[in-house]
């Protein structure tokens, strides 16, 4: 069969041409799924930067039709509202750089937070001997059991109770402290970590303290940061709870605006250009962050499986 | 190691001139795992255990947000039974997994062996990945984008091709399959890595062994890579399918639970029930619900596959 060729060594290539053509086959595929998977990045782009009665009139067009940075202007509230319904936008201004700060704010007050004391608790779990330290671990390991969705209305009723509702930190605090991955994810590495580092430090006179600040943190630092930055992708683009408990633009993060952005259908049809570049400007953040650490994380999760 | 061995505490006191005479390991380190634990603890019961308690307490109460919750017994999932719009949404979401989690799989799966066995690029493990890095919400705009039935590049194409336009969205029977599929389009990169992380563990050997014997890259794929990826596949599938069921947000940024609540899958319909009609209760009563179904099929899933067990000895 020529799916044989997915193994055969690349110099006997001429002799087989099976094997050539079964490569080929693999390779189309691969190039299908990457096709698939950046086009409607690039489409994305090609919509935001198009006028949209140029979006109605040339649907096709590979490159921006007409182009012009309305979109973006109108995704920015730059425009006046006169500006933005002549250009097909919806009158009602949503400022995104607004949101941009929200979303920046509780994506790192819940990722700094939750690192650290995911860390610490981790530690304990590891390395510090204490009664009842199994019993704890085990309601943890409950705790993984619970979908995070059936957390959610109570915990609504609890930050509203506390008058947090509307707030940055009413969004940031249900995740702030923990979550049982975190803690699982980084107690395993604790424990793989030689004790004799450990003891080294301690007969130095060392504190615990000092010792998970100075020595095993540093040590950790890979799965620090990979987790770290999947905590913040996931803060970033979580929205049914934000959804819940914001309510205006003291506390709307992007995903929540994005959402009100289409839901302003204009009577004409819809502002696909606006709605294109504010998609851009709440996906671009993310973009970067992953273009800085992409080689770290991909090798983490694609050597580890995060487990 | 090297790390910690490069970087000792400089400006520690030397065992000896330290004022306590016992570096040895105390007894117990209870008062320094209490600080360490302290936050994480506190996070774990106010926002984890005690909401878990309380929304079962709840399902079991009316309860309007403004008044104190009153107990009702078993009022709720009286109703909940009785409820054909209930059914109705456990059936889409029911569909919605199946067809979600069925492509996202196969595609994952396939992906993760064309990762494994095709080359060793690490840009293109990248590349899958970057639809994970957006949020549902923007998934589901980008989409619906696509997708539109007058100008989305999608029906253009369909167009051009003599067909008649699909309104995706817009379609009772089109839409739960769309919709799924959009997730799948988010997801499966991720899901293809965490899959290509339990093909790394498979020794390469065993590969060189079936090749030296002659056996088709087929032949491998169903006697050494499924057999041996079964533990992690089993994990994957236990993970994805209970986040498959917790799907809300590109359904309220696309469908809004539309047309004709054809996707108005069950956490849609919690949301409606709490937010919009103010029924606590019974909003938690269908989340209860909805725990016990995903405790089930966990545990359903766990046996059948053996998940704890590896073929690799």
């Amino acid at each position: 069969m020529a799916t044989t060729a997915l193994a055969g060594p690349r110099t006997v290539r001429p002799k087989r041409r099976r094997i050539s053509f079964g490569r080929a086959v693999a390779w189309t595929a691969m190039g299908a799924i990457v096709l698939v998977t950046l086009l409607p990045f690039y489409w994305v782009l090609r919509t935001a930067l198009s006028s949209n009665p140029g979006v109605a009139a040339d649907p096709t067009s590979v490159l921006p039709v007409d182009p012009t940075g309305g979109g973006f202007e109108r995704a920015l509230g730059l425009q006046s509202t006169k500006e933005a319904v002549a250009q097909g936008g919806a009158g009602g201004g949503l400022d995104f750089w607004r949101y941009l700060l929200n979303s920046i704010g509780v994506s790192t007050l819940i990722t700094v937070c939750q690192i650290l004391f995911s860390a610490m608790a981790a530690y304990a779990f590891a390395r510090l001997n204490w009664r009842g330290r199994n019993t704890v671990f085990a309601l943890f390991l409950g705790g993984l059991m619970v979908p995070t969705i059936f957390t959610l209305l109570p915990n609504f009723v609890l930050v509203k109770e506390l008058g947090l509702i509307d707030s940055l930190l009413g969004i940031a605090l249900p995740t702030m402290f923990m979550t049982p991955f975190a803690v699982f994810f980084l107690r395993q590495f604790f424990m793989n970590i030689p004790l004799e580092v450990e003891e080294a430090a301690l007969l130095d006179g060392a504190g615990r303290i000092r010792i998970f600040f100075r020595v095993l943190l540093p040590m950790a630092s890979t799965p620090v940061i990979t987790l770290a930055v999947l905590t913040y992708i996931t803060s970033w683009n979580d929205y049914f709870w934000p959804l819940m408990v914001s309510y205006s633009d003291s506390s709307r993060v992007l995903t929540v605006a994005l959402a009100m952005f289409r839901a302003q259908t204009p009577q004409t049809g819809f502002d696909w250009s606006g709605l294109m570049a504010a998609t851009l400007i709440a996906a671009l953040p993310m973009l970067l962050l992953f273009g800085v650490f992409a080689r770290r994380i991909v090798s983490s999760i694609s050597f580890t499986g995060l487990k | 190691m090297t790390v910690a061995s490069s970087s000792p505490p400089r400006h520690l006191p030397l065992a000896d001139s330290a004022p306590r005479q016992k570096p040895k390991r105390p007894l117990g380190d209870g008062a320094i795992a209490a600080l360490f634990i302290a936050p994480a603890m506190l996070g774990f019961a106010v926002f984890l255990l005690w909401p878990t308690l309380r929304g079962i307490w709840l399902s079991f109460t009316r309860f309007n947000l403004l008044t104190p919750p009153q107990w009702v017994g078993l009022a709720n999932y009286e109703r909940m039974v009785n409820d054909p719009i209930f059914w109705d949404s456990l059936k889409v979401t029911i569909e919605y997994v199946v067809i979600n989690i069925g492509v996202q799989t196969v595609s994952a799966l396939a992906i993760a062996v064309l990762l494994h066995r095709l080359t060793q690029s690490s840009l293109l493990r990248g590349i899958v990945l970057t639809p994970y890095l957006m949020s549902n919400v923007v998934a589901g705009i980008v989409w619906l984008w696509m997708l539109d039935t007058q100008l989305g590049i999608g029906n253009e194409i369909i167009a051009a091709i003599g067909l008649d336009r699909i309104p995706f969205l817009a379609d009772e029977t089109w839409a739960i399959p769309t919709i799924a599929l959009i997730n799948v389009w988010r997801h499966v990169g991720y899901t293809a890595l965490l899959l290509f992380a339990g093909l790394q563990a498979i020794p390469h050997d065993m590969y060189e062994a079936a090749r030296v014997d002659g056996a088709s890259e087929w032949r491998m794929f169903t006697r050494i890579t499924m057999p041996l990826l079964r533990p992690v596949l089993a994990v994957v599938l236990i993970m994805t399918v209970i986040g498959s069921f917790q799907v809300f947000d590109t359904v309220a940024v696309t469908t809004a639970g539309g047309p004709a609540n054809a996707t108005n899958v069950l956490q849609f319909y919690i949301y409606g029930s709490a937010f919009g009609r103010f029924q606590f209760g019974y909003a938690s009563a269908m989340s209860v619900a909805l725990l016990v179904v995903l405790s089930a099929i966990t545990i359903v899933q766990y046996r059948i596959t053996r998940a704890g067990h590896t073929d690799l000895g």
